[in-house]
C-alpha cells in the first residue's frame, strides 16, 4: 500500500493512536498519545474518527515525500513546517498531492507534535491497536515497537478534498510557560503521607529530569517520603505520581509498567498530561490539589468545548 | 473477608483501587478473581480496564460515562457474593531454571550479607518454596510470585536501575519475579532464567497464569546458555 514515504525519520517518531486497551492482565501498557488533546485535535483537522493513527514526532527533524493525493495536518509542539519548501501553519489541514515533501523543523516550543493524515495511518493492529510501545516491542508499522526509520511508507487511502480547516488560535494551547501548573487528584496511599510531606510537595517546585520518557517522568527538587515501610506491587492508572525511597517523585504515563510497588500520593489530572508532554528537561513545574468532583467537571467541561468548537474553514488551499 | 474489607480508595480522576485485605493468600485471590469476573459484566462501556494484584484490584472508567459514586457502588456488589467454595482451583505447577550466580545476580552478595546468610543458603531458601502467581503486569508477560521466605525478603533499591537484562530473577520484599524483558527497575537481582517470559507471536503468549504454581530451580552458567539464555545479559554486567 502506498502513502507517505519516510524520507528523514527525525529523533523519534511513533506511530500511536489512542492506545492498547483490555490487556493489562498479560501486562500489556496502553501506549497512545502523550499529548491527547493535540492528537485529537490533528484528527479532528482532517476529519478523521479521535482514535486514528497518526505520528508522534518528538522535537521534529521529520521530512515525508507523498505518494498519494491527500490532507494532513500537523499539531502540538510549535514547529517549522514546509510543504515544498513553502512555509505553511501548524493547527490547519493542508492539501498535499502525490510528489509533495512534507518537511519538519525544529520545535521552538514544546516538544511533540502530531501528524495526522485523511484516514488516519493504516498501521497494522497488534493486541487491537496500532501504538507503539518501544519498551514491550509492540505495535508501530511492523508490530514490533519500532520507531520510525528512513524508507518506511505509512500507508494511507488517497483523499480528495480541498476543504482547509484551521483551529482558532486562542483553542491552541500555551506552551513553554515559566512555571507548569499541574493539577493531582489525590489518591491510593497519599492518607500514608503525613500533612506536613504532603504541604511540602504541593508547595514546592521541581524540575523535570533528563531521565524521563513515555513510560515516567523523573522530577528532582525537594524530596518527599511517605511513612510507610513496603508495599505489596498494585495496578498503577495514567498520572499516577511514584515516591521511591530516595523521596524524588515519578509521573507515570502512557507506556508504564501496570503494577509497581513504590507509595503513590495520587495522580496527575488526565488534561494536564497534556502539558507534562510538551516539557522538555530542566523545565519547572508545581503541583496543585483537586477534588475528583472537580476534575470530573473540568473533564466534561473541555469535552464538550472540544466537541463543539468549529473550526474555520477557508477554500483556498495551502496558505 | 474481615469488617475492614473491601476498602475502596480513590486512585485518580478514572480509577479506583480495592483493597481486599493486608495479606496475600489465595483466598484473597479468588475474591480478587471473582469480583473482577463480575465488573466486567455489570459495568460494561465505561468499564477501560481491570489490574488484578496480590491483594486489591484497579478498576479503570470512563468518567464521562460514569462517576466514583456509580463505580464504588458496583464494586461493593460485585464482591459480595463470593463464597468459599467459590474457591480453590488449583492451578498448574510450572518449573523454571534459574543460574544463580554473581556474574547473573549483581544483588546475590549484598543480599545475603544484610540477610545474615551465606549465598548459598539464600539460593536454597529461594528454590525451596512453590510460589503462587498473584498478579502478572508492570510489563508485558511480569508474573509477580509470593511468598519468598522471610529471611530472603529485601527491600527495592532506593534508586531504580534504568537496566535490568531480561531473564533476570529477582527480589522485592517478599515477592520473586522473572523480568520478561529488558527493562527499568528496582528489584534486588539474585540470578538469570532463560526461559522466555513473554512471547506476542505465541499461543499463549506466557508459560504461567495467575492461580498457577512456579518452582525454581539450580542451573549452571552452561546450562543457561545451552537453554537459551542470552550471552548478552551476562556480557552486559549490570551494576
Amino acid at each position: 500500500m502506498s502513502g507517505l514515504k519516510v524520507i528523514q525519520s527525525g529523533v523519534h517518531s511513533l506511530v500511536q493512536d489512542a492506545g492498547r486497551y483490555g490487556f493489562h492482565n498479560i501486562g500489556l501498557t496502553t501506549g497512545g498519545p502523550l499529548d491527547h488533546s493535540s492528537f485529537r485535535w490533528a484528527n479532528r483537522l482532517c476529519e478523521n474518527e479521535d482514535s486514528a493513527a497518526c505520528l508522534e514526532i518528538l522535537v521534529g527533524g521529520l521530512v515525508l515525500e507523498s505518494q498519494i493525493d491527500t490532507q494532513i495536518a500537523v499539531t502540538g509542539a510549535e514547529i517549522p513546517l514546509k510543504i515544498n519548501d513553502r512555509a505553511v501553519s501548524g493547527w490547519r489541514s493542508h492539501r498535499v498531492l502525490a510528489g509533495d515533501r512534507i518537511k519538519l523543523g525544529y520545535a521552538t516550543a514544546g516538544c511533540r507534535a502530531y501528524l495526522s493524515v485523511a484516514g488516519g495511518i493504516k498501521a497494522p493492529l497488534v493486541f487491537g491497536s496500532a501504538a507503539t510501545v518501544v519498551r514491550e516491542g509492540l505495535g508501530g508499522l511492523y508490530q514490533n515497537g519500532k520507531p520510525l526509520s528512513s524508507g518506511d511508507i505509512l500507508p494511507c487511502i488517497p483523499c480528495n478534498t480541498d476543504k482547509n480547516l484551521s483551529l482558532p488560535q486562542h483553542q491552541r494551547p500555551t506552551l513553554d510557560a515559566a512555571i507548569t501548573q499541574i493539577r493531582v487528584v489525590l489518591g491510593f496511599q497519599h492518607a500514608s503521607f503525613t500533612q506536613s510531606q504532603t504541604q511540602l510537595f504541593f508547595s514546592s517546585e521541581y524540575s523535570l529530569s533528563e531521565n524521563s520518557n513515555r513510560m515516567g517522568y523523573r522530577l528532582s527538587g525537594v524530596a518527599v517520603k511517605p511513612s510507610l515501610k513496603g508495599m505489596l506491587s498494585e495496578g498503577i492508572c495514567l498520572g499516577a505520581i511514584q515516591f521511591p525511597a530516595d523521596g524524588q517523585p515519578i509521573i507515570l504515563l502512557c507506556d508504564r509498567q501496570t503494577i509497581g510497588g513504590y507509595p503513590k500520593i495520587g495522580s496527575v489530572f488526565s488534561l494536564d498530561i497534556a502539558k507534562l508532554a510538551q516539557l522538555m528537561p530542566g523545565r519547572k513545574l508545581r503541583f496543585e490539589a483537586i477534588s475528583i468532583e472537580q476534575a470530573h467537571s473540568a473533564l466534561k467541561l473541555h469535552e464538550q468545548q472540544f466537541l463543539s468548537t468549529p473550526l474555520d474553514i477557508d477554500a483556498q488551499s495551502q496558505v | 473477608m474481615t469488617p475492614d474489607y473491601p476498602r475502596i480508595e480513590i486512585a485518580g480522576e478514572n480509577s479506583s483501587i480495592v483493597y481486599f485485605s493486608d495479606r496475600p493468600c489465595s483466598t484473597t485471590s479468588s475474591i480478587i478473581s471473582h469480583t473482577l469476573n463480575n465488573l466486567k459484566t455489570a459495568l460494561a462501556d465505561p468499564l477501560i480496564d481491570l489490574v488484578p494484584s496480590y491483594t486489591s484490584l484497579l478498576v479503570i472508567y470512563n468518567p464521562l460515562l460514569t462517576d466514583q459514586q456509580q463505580i464504588h457502588k458496583a464494586i461493593r456488589h460485585a464482591a459480595a457474593d463470593w463464597q468459599p467454595d467459590t474457591e480453590i482451583q488449583t492451578g498448574r505447577r510450572i518449573q523454571l531454571p534459574v543460574y544463580y550466580s554473581v556474574e547473573s545476580g549483581p544483588d546475590l552478595q549484598s543480599l545475603a550479607q544484610n540477610a545474615g546468610l551465606s549465598m548459598d543458603e539464600v539460593i536454597a531458601l529461594h528454590q525451596q518454596t512453590e510460589y503462587l502467581v498473584y498478579a502478572i503486569g508492570f510489563a508485558p508477560g511480569f508474573a509477580y510470585l509470593g511468598e519468598v521466605d522471610s529471611r530472603i525478603a529485601a527491600p527495592r533499591l532506593a534508586t531504580p536501575r534504568h537496566k535490568v537484562p531480561r531473564g533476570a530473577v529477582a527480589i522485592a520484599d517478599r515477592q520473586t519475579a522473572v523480568y520478561p524483558a529488558q527493562s527499568p527497575g528496582g528489584w534486588n537481582l539474585i540470578g538469570l532464567c532463560p526461559t522466555v517470559m513473554f512471547d506476542p507471536t505465541q499461543q499463549p503468549t506466557m508459560p504461567v497464569r495467575v492461580g498457577d504454581r512456579v518452582c525454581f530451580s539450580g542451573i549452571d552458567r552452561e546450562q543457561f546458555l545451552q537453554l537459551g539464555g542470552s550471552a548478552t545479559a551476562l556480557a552486559d554486567k549490570v551494576r
